[in-house]
């Protein structure tokens, strides 16, 4: 085991909000950046350092929506949902939030830690828009930094933001989403089944709010990992069995 | 009335999306919801598609789409 050990921050956002800049300007690398959509691939991973700790930044691709309407959508879904990163951070354009906020709402559903980054700040202050971000934090439930990406501005406070995240100093509490009177019935039906088979694994109400939603991509993807999970387990036992018969 | 009956500089205020699935979520996830103001920016010479202008940007739907979504024409978009 290392003994240090890297915390996994993921950053998503909508295509063009600054993601890859950002994640240029932290990891130090150069990761190509450029104003269209789905540029982003598949997901650039670099280091960062701050403190005493080590932090692996993946960028997920750029996409409006986490509801596997493309590849891209998938892989974003996919990382944030199974591979259950320490942070998301939620990269948002300053200068055209209500578009931005659909995917934040989105994140907040799947993931309580989570930081919300309102980047282009100062394009935004140019445009004469102002950001209350001490009101978006408590609508939201968690930390709202105001930022720069280009002109690294707020870097500082984000860096020690997911510092203190990752330590269990914030208590975020991102707000419940309550449907109509239908739904939150069936939910009620669903959950209780969905965490009898995914455990606290995965996010029972959020699964069940798929299902409801005749989402099949998501369930082959939860067979499949599953799976995989029991294929290792077995594997896993065979092993130590042949050991010990090799030992006898 | 649909978007896709819309004039070239309507207002049409959403009330109702009859899409289902996929493409309803795509729709909901460009701005195409219920409530929301959407201008008829253009229309193709064919009428189809139509950009309109939601939330700040502008998408062009497909007949097949912009036929269903409904709503009212408002003045200046307020």
């Amino acid at each position: 085991m290392a003994t240090k050990q890297a915390y996994r921050i993921a950053l998503a956002g909508n295509p063009n909000t600054g993601k890859s800049t950002l994640f240029n300007a932290l990891t130090g690398l150069k990761q190509h950046t450029g104003n269209w959509a789905g540029k982003t691939v598949s997901m650039a991973e670099g280091i960062v350092r701050h403190k005493d700790k080590e932090y692996r930044l993946i960028d997920l691709p750029g996409t409006y929506s986490l509801f596997s309407n493309s590849t891209d959508e998938e892989v974003a879904r996919n990382y944030i949902i199974f591979e259950k990163p320490d942070v998301t951070l939620v990269i948002l354009d300053a200068t055209s939030l209500e578009r931005n906020l659909n995917l934040a709402l989105q994140v907040l559903e799947m993931t309580p830690n989570v930081i919300v980054c309102i980047n282009l700040i100062d394009e935004a202050k140019k445009r004469g828009i102002v950001v209350n971000e001490g009101l978006l934090m408590r609508e939201l439930g968690v930390p709202v930094i105001k930022m720069s990406a280009r002109n690294k501005i707020g870097f500082s406070i984000l860096l020690d933001t997911i510092d203190r995240m990752v330590k269990g100093e914030i208590s975020v509490r991102p707000v419940p989403f309550i449907y109509n009177e239908e739904t939150e019935r069936k939910l009620e039906q669903i959950e209780p089944e969905v965490r009898k088979l995914v455990g606290d694994e995965f996010p029972a109400r959020w699964i069940a709010l798929r299902l409801l939603d005749g989402d099949t991509s998501l369930l082959r993807e939860i067979e499949k990992r599953m799976l995989q999970k029991e294929d290792k387990e077995w594997n896993s036992i065979e092993a130590s069995q042949t050991n010990r018969l090799e030992n006898f | 009335m649909t978007l896709y009956e819309g004039k070239k500089g309507d207002f049409i205020k959403i009330n109702q999306v009859l899409l289902e699935g996929v493409m309803r979520r795509r729709l909901l996830d460009l701005g195409f919801v219920p409530g929301a103001v959407v201008e008829v920016l253009k229309k193709s010479p064919l009428g189809d598609p139509i950009a309109f202008r939601v939330s700040q940007t502008t998408i062009a739907l497909r007949k097949e789409e912009s036929s269903r979504i409904l709503g009212e024409r408002i003045e200046n978009g307020y």
